[in-house]
């Protein structure tokens, strides 16, 4: 990273995204870098295709859809800055504890992107067939059906507030409301 | 026990191997524990025998223990020859003298808790050093001399090991290692800076004269006091922090500290000690080299020696399925062998504990049955309580023993500021770097709390009390300076950490267990975190975690979990669990009902979904029962989705009572010889239960439309409980019929007696259960007496009793004058209106007899009977067996009876919610004056439980035609 001054340059918007994702700039370098690690064609954007290569996401179970998070609707392709903006959801949110408001805002992001890894025709409410994929994905083989389907009609029963058989997000952020979501979902190496 | 023998062990062999471990302290050891015939533990064995040896060693007692009157009143009685009564005191002191010890604490323990304003503002272990301090002072005046104290090796051998295997086992795994480096960071670095700090600044006031001249004390001395001074110890923040309930965070990371550091504090201990033993001067650079070695190898090996036996225990736990009884044992035994084994390599023995329970909790538990796991929990945790409460109770009693210590108060308020001071230093500076790196910092509140919670306590004391007198000159000025410290760290910081945490509105931990939500949402963020580690290209925690996680699942999991458990899924289990503690709190809050509404109650959030609303707080209304439910909370909801719901239910009580129902099935067969009224209670109590849910899941449907059907329901209960009585009468009668009966007249007159003798319980409990018993004759007679359109199994049982009429008919079927007297009155009808029917019914031929497999056990048991035991395809209904076998005929018959009564009755369950009409052809014949069924019909009709549950192991054939389809498969 000798070269930083002149690699941030070519790098598209860098003060501009620093300001929206918090992210240093030793950050976006890094970032940037595994970009285009990622960006074998080097067209400056990332498909599908290239995160399936990773190793470790191919064995995730839900990877896939962490995948499809970071294409926004519609789109095959994601560019940097978005893939930069996906990524500051996981920062923790210590910079912001001081204002009561950042936490919460912070808090509500993280709990939207894991919403809709659930939510995935996005009419902002997790279905019960919605849930079982997701648990289906989780629980590998060793449940069988039915208790796939206990467990999903459990977990919607003990979420869903109104009564309309889905989890809207509302209620998912409530269901959740006693987790510490800043830890569980904000990762070392993002801050 | 484990821990009194455990003691009882120790005593001798403190005393035999004082080279072994340097006991400096043996000035210290009690006179009382150090008894003759305690020596070693030959002498106890020759005491059994001759009582001239017991006379000398007695006088030698006296000298001993001069506060034992009864010692030497022994001595005076001995050697008069044989006594019938003989005062053994010597033989059994020790372990009654322990014993006596335990049951003081432990009655100490009840009596703080009846004041619960009390023990809400006083800690526990402060209760138990004040009262420790009160015995001292009682024993003190009346000896003049302190007998008892917290003797080293018993609590680095017994008592340590209880505590820190308890937590050691239950310490959140998942918590202490997303903690670990804090943890570690606090537990090693903290603990040297607190010792050399400490250590430095005290001979600095030394130097300055703050300390008086007295305290014969170099820098080394100092430094080794500084070493065992600062380390946090487990057993104090354990007792202190369990009653504050601070959050899990904050309570791991010092609790964490508290048994990591042990590490550091041994190593600098010991690295002290053989600094002091060999002198300063001599002390070479190399030793520092070998000190800070010496340091990785103790707390590395410990860890490793731990590992191993986790290893180890999760191994051998895999192949107890057998021996079901013992496995709590293994678990004990392997956790302690690791610390005896760190012990005997000087490794860090709590480190090695620690993690062997750490490492093999999980699998452990999943091996081990359930009783295991609840008996391994039990017992550690009354090991461990038991064993605090001593440390503490003695460290109060040797604190009263002026003669071991010497005051200087320089000294000791220097190392009261010292402590305290490096240690809010120490975890204010730790915590700035550690905040840097930490994802949820730790913000001052924190910090106040970690400061102020670094208690000292019974480690600190016990390696103090271990100080080599002839070295350590200063060694009594450190022992009052040491139960200064404690005391103070224990009773006055723990007497204000509460009101401290309190006022500093520290998050508290809140007793929750997760829901299903949380345990599915936290594994989708697990997974979340680790792709976006694996997209951003970083190695982090979660990524590490993964890899754990995989390579546990590959090899680990194989190797220790069973077969059965490696291929459950964890959230599934979580889901059971989740079922399984509602269910249970469902019966605790008094389930003797169940509604559907509230066996989805207790786990729910409080603004759950309560479809059935209406329904429920009525019946809570109406019941006025003590559950505690926000009924305003409920009203508000609006009612629907009553669908799934139920569905829900369904799949709780599913869960919750398939054990029970097949181990119902079971039954008969296995308790059968048990004692009458224990079964009954048994029986009945299963039973219910098995009826209530499924009398629940027939009318849920229902339910939440009408309220009246709640009602309906519950009397459909109380049927089914009268139902419920007949089979085990019936089981207690045919127990006793293979006795063989006379052929005569009077058969039956005897029989009845017989019966009488057994079965006193149904006649006595007749009145209680009327509706039983009008189901139970009916259904006999039913397809006889009353004319049967509607109900298909007539006919089959108005076959089923020719058998009968053929076996008993020939002898004349009167009844005797005598029977009269004996046999109830409505037996005797019920009696002759079988026979009567009978007799009208006896033209049609029968269909090749079913016959159940009981009677054909039954005919294989009973010695005489077998002959009329024709194969059911040659048995002629009609035709009269042998007038040879007079009984087994009718029993047969009963066996017939009792399986038609079976059948009906089955129906009648199924039916009965839903058609009124089947319950009108029930009362009927109850109504009736019932015609005078024989005394040996009665019973029969009610037999219908064993039938009952050897028909549930079968495949249920349709009911209606079954004797016909039934009979040839079964023989």
């Amino acid at each position: 990273m000798g070269s930083s001054s002149s690699r941030m340059d070519h790098i598209p918007n860098a003060e501009q995204l620093m300001q929206e994702t918090g992210f240093s700039a030793a950050h976006i370098l890094r970032l940037y870098a595994r970009f285009e690690f990622l960006d074998k064609d080097e067209r400056g954007e990332l498909r599908p295709e290239d995160f399936g290569a990773l190793r470790g996401l191919a064995m995730n179970p839900i990877g896939d859809r962490i995948i499809g998070a970071f294409f926004s609707r519609g789109k095959e392709t994601v560019d940097f800055p978005s893939f930069v903006r996906v990524l500051a959801n996981f920062r923790p949110t210590e910079t912001n504890t001081i204002r009561d408001g950042g936490q919460s805002f912070s808090r509500t992001r993280k709990l939207k992107f894991a919403f809709k890894l659930y939510d995935q025709d996005r009419d902002g409410k997790i279905s019960r067939e919605e849930l079982l994929q997701v648990l289906r994905s989780m629980l590998e083989q060793q449940v069988t059906e039915e208790q796939l389907q206990s467990i999903a009609e459990r977990a919607i029963q003990e979420a869903d507030l109104d009564q309309d058989d889905a989890i809207s997000f509302e209620e998912f952020k409530k269901s959740l409301e006693r987790v510490n979501i800043d830890e569980k979902m904000s990762s070392h190496f993002l801050r | 026990m484990l821990l009194l023998g455990l003691m009882l062990l120790l005593l001798p062999g403190s005393q035999a191997d004082p080279q072994g471990e340097p006991l400096p302290g043996a000035p210290l050891v009690p006179p009382v524990l150090r008894g003759p015939g305690l020596g070693s533990s030959s002498p106890l064995q020759e005491e059994l025998g001759a009582s001239g040896v017991a006379l000398a060693r007695s006088t030698v007692e006296e000298e001993a223990g001069p506060g034992d009157p009864e010692a030497g009143e022994e001595s005076s009685h001995h050697g008069g020859g044989f006594r019938v009564v003989q005062w053994e005191w010597s033989y059994v002191q020790t372990p009654y003298i322990i014993a006596c010890w335990l049951l003081v604490a432990s009655v100490a323990k009840i009596l703080f808790h009846f004041s619960q304003r009390f023990t809400t503002v006083v800690p526990e272990s402060c209760m138990l050093i004040l009262l420790g301090l009160v015995l001292g002072g009682v024993v003190l005046l009346a000896n003049k001399k302190q007998l008892y104290q917290l003797e080293p090796a018993l609590f680095f051998l017994f008592l340590l090991p209880t505590i820190v295997g308890d937590a050691g086992y239950f310490m959140p795994a998942r918590l202490f290692f997303d903690n670990l480096g804090a943890i570690l960071l606090y537990a090693v670095v903290g603990t040297l800076w607190n010792a050399f700090c400490t250590g430095f600044c005290l001979y600095a006031a030394k130097l300055l004269g703050v300390i008086d001249e007295r305290v014969e004390a170099g820098l080394m001395d100092f430094l080794l006091f500084g070493a065992l001074i600062s380390a946090v110890d487990p057993v104090a923040v354990l007792a202190v922090f369990e009653e504050v309930h601070v959050n899990d965070t904050l309570f791991i990371i010092v609790f964490g500290e508290s048994l990591v550091n042990d590490a550091v504090t041994v190593v600098l201990y010991k690295v002290y000690i053989s600094f002091v033993e060999v002198g300063v001067e001599n002390v070479q650079t190399a030793d520092y080299f070998k000190g800070v070695a010496s340091f990785l190898i103790v707390s590395v090996g410990g860890t490793l020696v731990g590992l191993v036996f986790a290893v180890l225990l999760g191994f051998i736990t895999r192949f107890t399925k057998k021996v079901r009884i013992i496995e709590p044992l293994f678990v004990f035994l392997l956790v302690y062998l690791a610390y005896l084994t760190a012990e005997l390599f000087s490794l860090s023995a709590i480190l090695s504990m620690t993690f062997c329970g750490i490492g093999a909790n999980k699998y452990v538990e999943a091996n081990i049955s359930q009783k295991s796991r609840t008996t391994v929990k039990y017992t550690m945790k009354t090991l461990a309580s038991i064993a605090e409460t001593i440390i503490f109770i003695f460290l109060g009693i040797s604190a009263v023993d002026k003669s071991k210590w010497a005051w200087d108060t320089g000294l000791v308020s220097c190392t009261l500021i010292f402590i305290f001071v490096f240690r809010a230093a120490g975890v204010i500076g730790q915590t700035w770097v550690l905040n840097r790196f930490r994802l949820v910092p730790l913000d001052k509140i924190d910090q106040v709390v970690m400061s102020y919670g670094g208690l000292r306590g019974a480690v600190a004391f016990a390696l103090v009390v271990l100080l080599d007198a002839e070295h350590v000159k200063a060694k009594e000025y450190f022992v009052a300076t040491t139960i200064v410290v404690v005391f103070f760290t224990v009773m006055f910081q723990g007497l204000t950490i509460k009101p401290l945490v309190n006022w500093l509105k520290v998050p508290r931990s809140t007793n929750r267990k997760p829901t299903i939500n949380e345990e599915i949402h936290e594994r989708a963020f697990d997974h979340i975190l680790t792709a976006v580690e694996d997209i951003a290209g970083l190695q982090g925690y979660h990524h590490w975690r993964d890899k754990w996680e995989q390579f546990d699942k590959k090899y680990l999991s194989k190797l220790l979990l069973r077969k059965s458990v490696y291929t459950k899924s964890e959230l599934w289990e979580a889901y059971q669990k989740i079922n399984i503690r509602d269910a249970i709190s469902v019966i605790d809050q008094g389930g003797n009902i169940l509604t559907s509404a509230r066996l989805s109650l207790p786990s729910m959030a409080s603004r759950a979904s309560f479809p059935e609303v209406t329904n429920v707080t009525n019946y809570l209304r109406e019941n006025g029962s003590g559950v505690c439910l926000d009924l305003q909370v409920i009203d508000n909801v609006p009612g629907a989705k009553v669908e799934e719901d139920s569905e829900t239910h369904h799949f709780l009580a599913g869960n919750l009572y398939k054990p029970r129902r097949r181990y119902q099935s079971h039954y008969s067969r296995h308790f059968m010889p048990l004692g009458e009224k224990e079964r009954q209670d048994r029986e009945v109590f299963q039973r219910n239960m098995k009826i209530r849910m499924e009398t629940f899941k027939s009318s849920r449907h229902k339910r939440h439309k009408k309220e009246r059907s709640l009602k309906k329901r519950r009397g459909s209960d109380s049927k089914e409980e009268g139902g419920v009585d007949k089979p085990r009468r019936n089981v207690s009668w045919q127990d006793k019929n293979p006795v063989v009966v006379p052929v005569e007249s009077d058969a039956e007159h005897s029989d009845a007696e017989k019966e009488e003798d057994v079965g006193i319980t149904f006649i006595a409990r007749k009145p209680e259960t009327p509706k039983p018993r009008t189901k139970s004759v009916p259904a006999a007679l039913e397809g006889c007496e009353s004319p049967p359109p509607a109900t298909p199994p007539s006919p089959p049982s108005g076959n089923s009793h020719l058998p009968w009429k053929g076996g008993v008919g020939s002898p004349p079927p009167c009844v005797s004058v005598e029977a009269t007297k004996i046999i109830p009155v409505d037996l005797q009808r019920a009696w002759n209106q079988s026979i009567s029917s009978l007799e009208s019914i006896s033209s049609p031929p029968g269909p090749p007899e079913p016959l159940h497999p009981r009677v054909s056990a039954l005919s294989r048991l009973g010695g005489p009977r077998p002959t009329s035991y024709t194969p059911p395809g040659s048995f002629a209904s009609y035709i009269p067996p042998g007038p040879a076998s007079p009984i087994a005929a009718p029993e047969k018959k009963m066996e017939k009876e009792a399986e038609e009564n079976e059948e009906e009755d089955e129906e009648e369950e199924a039916l009965q919610e839903v058609q009124p009409l089947m319950s009108s052809l029930r009362t009927p014949p109850a109504l009736l004056p019932p015609p005078p069924p024989p005394p040996g019909h009665g019973p029969p009709g009610r037999r219908r439980g064993p039938c009952v549950y050897l028909r549930s192991l079968m495949t249920s054939p349709p009911p209606g035609g079954e004797p016909h389809s039934r009979g040839p498969t079964q023989l």
